[in-house]
């Protein structure tokens, strides 16, 4: 108990001690799960010595919470699981733009911001699962085919309020315009399985499950259900097969898990430190074998699991454009009635 | 406990336990105190409120072109459908064992309060991992039968009848506590006189005892109906839109906080309406008792197939909303205990102990000043303030965060600054970096809930008791030592419970306000679900019901307890 109340205490004594507390500390406002992050987290607190304080939480909420707190913020860092939200916080003014050769080197540019605002640490990709002998994969080669009336009644997808449908769809304005895209998602809205719900493992299953036979999901949650301790999941995940679509034009859709240092950084130069480790050979080796993402930095391998999916082409839209185009998104989905 | 429950809904006594008004205005202290008190408490919500006044171009035409009707219907629905469901199950409920007694009854009376433990999301994840397409419940059907998704039709647990069937469940007990409550307050002879009047016991509960209890029963439903209207965690995890996640997704998604204000104050309108209707169809009625002399309530008692089926009216509400979910939470959190509860779970459970505690004793508090100033001066301003006060309980959790960093990210950086200015250091983030913050936040949450308990706790201490003390002696230091404090003990026990449990299970404020390194139960249920990990989730959302089953035993003896004169069976 005594200990329980003398950590309460330290929490509520936060911000004396962070001004009073030597500088051998990095804070972070984190809208990825604290499981995907806290084995890099942990490693580099392990090399440095530096102390990694944490809070997770919804990337829209952080940004709100960081606008509040303006100058006094002490957040060094901003995480979020895609590219959108780093745009936001950056049009926001709430990250500041950083030059960093071993950023630079070890990220492909379409994965950072050219301004150096953010940067990209772990990749997915966004492609087509299909349940072999109810769908034929010859029919089904590119997002646009999802549209044709032919799959009515059976795709699977989460709801337009998650951002990885909204940055799906802007990527799609980003190529084709805001017509054709709306065109796009008012085909897939009327093909629809049932109503969206859940996430994207959900979506998985359900197919697996026989309530639909076409799903929309991120490449990591797929992984990591092959991979999952839980049967049921890697049952599930098993009966489906993987399209990369649009491999003879753009390519399939990709998005970064990324971070961006916050503009009023208290910690600043532990903040950059971080990062570059972030992108350090070690540290992409955990994002792929744990977190099952591409590894932004392409000298590191994927994870087994992610090769056996096999190789594709990857959009090379600059990831800016993402967040230029979602609130037009959440617009488009809310005219065609995708919920 | 409570007839008067929500700020201003009932006023059962009040007048006639109030002291002589004092009508002018008298700048001491505790006029002031009061005002300022009550005015940092409805700051974070008059920020938001404050955001109607700015323009927001058309954010409104597309929300009202698009989404804006399926909001207002999906709220409307859900209201309605919670608000019939909860009465009905917490009206029957409290009548069968007030009056009767049948198979279980002593133990229905508190198990029947054990589904305000639950937190709706964690009910929600509960019942969506049983009976969703995928879940044991239809891939066992599947496998029994040999049907596939073509052969049968069962309702989805994720829709809006879904949504207001597990809502139903967690929040009737609000009804079953305060019908209970009302039951037990009335005098045995407006019953006898009833059925000397020949009145049946069917016609007696319809045309008397009913009417009687309508101030608790509706306070309990309104209760009911701004949980509803607060839910975020249910409603979304079932991709029901209604107006709060329209006003999640208007502020986060279009990043329109303007707009989303503005709908979070139509929302806040919509309720305030609501109370005012209730209150007008009440019309110049008032209920009062004509004696305060109490005896036993008579029960009867109910055997064969009636007590069966009392029992099984019982059995139903406790069992969907508590021991189904229960038993799957349990089994869940065996098959992941090994990677679930670690040292770090624990810290998650203390941090959740001590933060629900420290904010139930400080909410409590500050209640029991706003209440006491309000009946020294009972001046419109006062109660306006304690009125502004309790508003925050109709507010999306995520609204008041949002709030309270918006005053108090101005308040905390005008500190720095004078710091900074004047001692050359800064002072970081006094209010919203700390727990602090985040203890406020649950006040201007959830302050409605004892400021109610304590006012009516007041309202049974009548003028009289205050000029007989005086008489006697006693300064008024001492009568509220003597007389006040021994009185009021009761309510602000059961305030003070239910703000625990409350805070336990709060979930949005708690996402955006807590420090760095600080985790509670409820925040590790949630990532663990959003992560759609429901199974991980299990362990956490198992240990908020366990622990808030302690202080619901408790607030069942002090509603038992109620009753003046009541002798235990």
């Amino acid at each position: 108990m005594r200990f329980l109340c003398s950590r309460f205490a330290a929490a509520l004594l936060v911000p004396f001690w962070a001004t009073i507390a030597d500088a051998a500390e990095v804070n972070i406002y984190s809208a990825r799960q604290e499981a995907l992050i806290k084995p890099q987290l942990d490693a580099f607190t392990d090399e440095t010595a530096i102390r990694v304080n944490l809070v997770t939480g919804d990337a829209k909420e952080l940004v709100q919470r960081m606008k509040a707190e303006g100058l006094n913020s002490p957040a060094d860092l901003l995480f979020t699981a895609d590219a959108g939200n780093l745009y936001a916080a950056t049009t926001a003014g709430l990250c500041q733009q950083l030059r960093s050769e071993a950023l630079e080197r070890a990220i492909p540019a379409p994965y950072r911001d050219p301004q150096g605002s953010w940067f990209g640490l772990g990749l997915r990709a966004r492609p087509i699962f299909y349940l072999p002998g109810k769908v034929d994969p010859a029919e089904l080669k590119t997002y646009e085919d999802l549209a044709d009336p032919k799959w009515k009644g059976r795709i699977l997808v989460r709801s337009s309020n998650h951002v990885y449908n909204q940055s799906l769809l802007a990527s799609i304005i980003a190529h084709k315009g805001s017509a054709a895209a709306e065109e796009w998602a008012k085909g897939v809205a009327a093909n629809l399985a049932r109503k969206p719900q859940g996430g994207d493992r959900d979506q998985i299953k359900a197919a697996a499950a026989g309530e639909g036979d076409i799903v929309i999901a991120n490449s990591y949650y797929y992984a990591q259900m092959l991979t999952s301790d839980n049967e049921e999941e890697r049952e599930a995940a098993k009966k489906l097969k993987v399209i990369w679509p649009n491999q003879a034009d753009r390519g399939v859709h990709v998005n970064v898990s990324g971070a961006c240092v916050t503009a009023h950084a208290p910690n600043k130069e532990a903040a950059v430190k971080l990062l570059e480790y972030l992108v350090s050979d070690k540290a992409q080796q955990i994002y792929a074998e744990m977190g099952q993402e591409f590894p932004v930095n392409p000298d590191i391998p994927a994870s087994q699991t992610l090769q056996g999916l096999g190789s594709f082409k990857a959009d090379e839209l600059n990831l800016v454009e993402l967040g230029e185009h979602n609130a037009e998104a959440v617009r488009i989905f809310d005219r065609v009635g995708w919920p | 406990m409570a007839e008067s429950f929500l700020p201003g809904a009932d006023s059962v006594g009040k007048a006639g336990g109030a002291l002589p008004a004092h009508r002018r205005f008298r700048a001491d202290l505790w006029t002031l105190g009061p005002l300022v008190l009550a005015g940092i408490i409805a700051l974070p919500v008059l920020a938001v409120l404050a955001q109607l006044f700015l323009p927001t171009g058309e954010v409104w035409r597309h929300l009202a072109e698009t989404v804006l009707t399926r909001y207002i219907v999906n709220s409307l629905l859900l209201g309605a459908g919670v608000g019939v469901g909860t009465a009905i199950l917490g009206v029957t409920s409290a009548w069968l064992v007030t009056f009767y007694r049948f198979p279980g009854s002593r133990l229905w009376e508190w198990t029947l309060l054990l589904p305000l433990t639950m937190p709706a999301y964690v009910i929600a994840y509960t019942y969506t991992g049983l009976l969703d397409f995928a879940g044991p419940v239809q891939t066992w059907l599947r496998e029994a039968f040999g049907w596939t998704r073509e052969d049968y039709w069962l309702p989805p647990v994720r829709s809006l009848p879904g949504a207001i069937a597990m809502l139903t469940l967690v929040l009737y007990p609000y009804v079953y506590m305060l019908a209970r409550a009302s039951f037990l307050s009335q005098s045995v002879c407006v019953i006898e006189a009833s059925r000397t009047l020949g009145l049946g016991p069917w016609r007696t509960f319809l045309s008397v005892t009913l009417p009687l209890a309508r101030p608790g029963i509706i306070v309990g439903v309104s209760l009911a109906l701004m949980e509803t209207l607060n839910d975020f965690g249910t409603v979304s995890h079932f991709a029901v839109d209604t107006f709060t996640t329209g006003i999640y997704r208007t502020w986060f998604g279009m990043g329109e906080p303007v707009a989303a204000a503005q709908l979070g104050a139509t929302l806040l309108i919509f309720v305030a309406a609501l109370l005012l209707i209730e209150r007008r169809s009440r019309g110049a009625a008032r209920y009062h008792h004509t004696t305060g002399r109490y005896r036993t309530l008579p029960t009867r008692r109910l055997s064969g197939a009636a007590g069966l089926f009392a029992a099984a009216a019982c059995l139903l509400p406790v069992g969907l909303g508590f021991l189904l979910p229960v038993a799957v939470l349990g089994k869940w959190a065996i098959e992941t205990w090994t990677s679930t509860i670690d040292a770090r779970f624990f810290q998650f459970a203390g941090n959740s102990f001590i933060l629900a505690a420290i904010s139930a004793g400080v909410s409590v508090t500050i209640a029991l000043i706003l209440a006491y100033a309000q009946r020294r001066r009972p001046t419109p301003l006062v109660v306006l303030a304690v009125r502004l006060a309790g508003m925050g309980y109709a507010v999306p959790g995520a609204v008041i965060a949002v709030g309270v960093l918006l005053a108090f990210g101005a308040f905390d950086s005008f500190i720095d600054g004078w710091v900074r200015s004047t001692f050359g250091s800064s002072t970081g983030l006094i209010v919203t970096g700390s727990s602090a913050g985040l203890i406020f936040a649950y006040s201007v949450r959830f302050l409605a809930i004892p400021v109610s308990a304590v006012e009516a706790g007041f309202a049974r201490v009548t003028a009289s008791m205050d000029g007989a003390a005086r008489t006697l002696g006693e300064r008024p230091g001492g009568v509220l030592r003597r007389v006040h404090a021994p009185l009021l003990a009761g309510s602000a026990l059961t305030a003070g419970l239910l703000l625990f449990v409350d805070v336990m299970k709060e979930l949005p404020a708690t996402l955006i306000l807590r420090p760095f390194n600080f985790d509670t139960l409820a925040i590790r249920a949630y990532q663990m679900a959003s992560d759609e990990r429901l199974r991980d989730a299990a362990a956490p959302g198992l240990l908020i019901v366990l622990v808030g089953i302690a202080p619901v035993i408790l607030l069942s003896r002090a509603i038992a307890r109620s009753r003046p004169g009541q002798m235990r069976e």
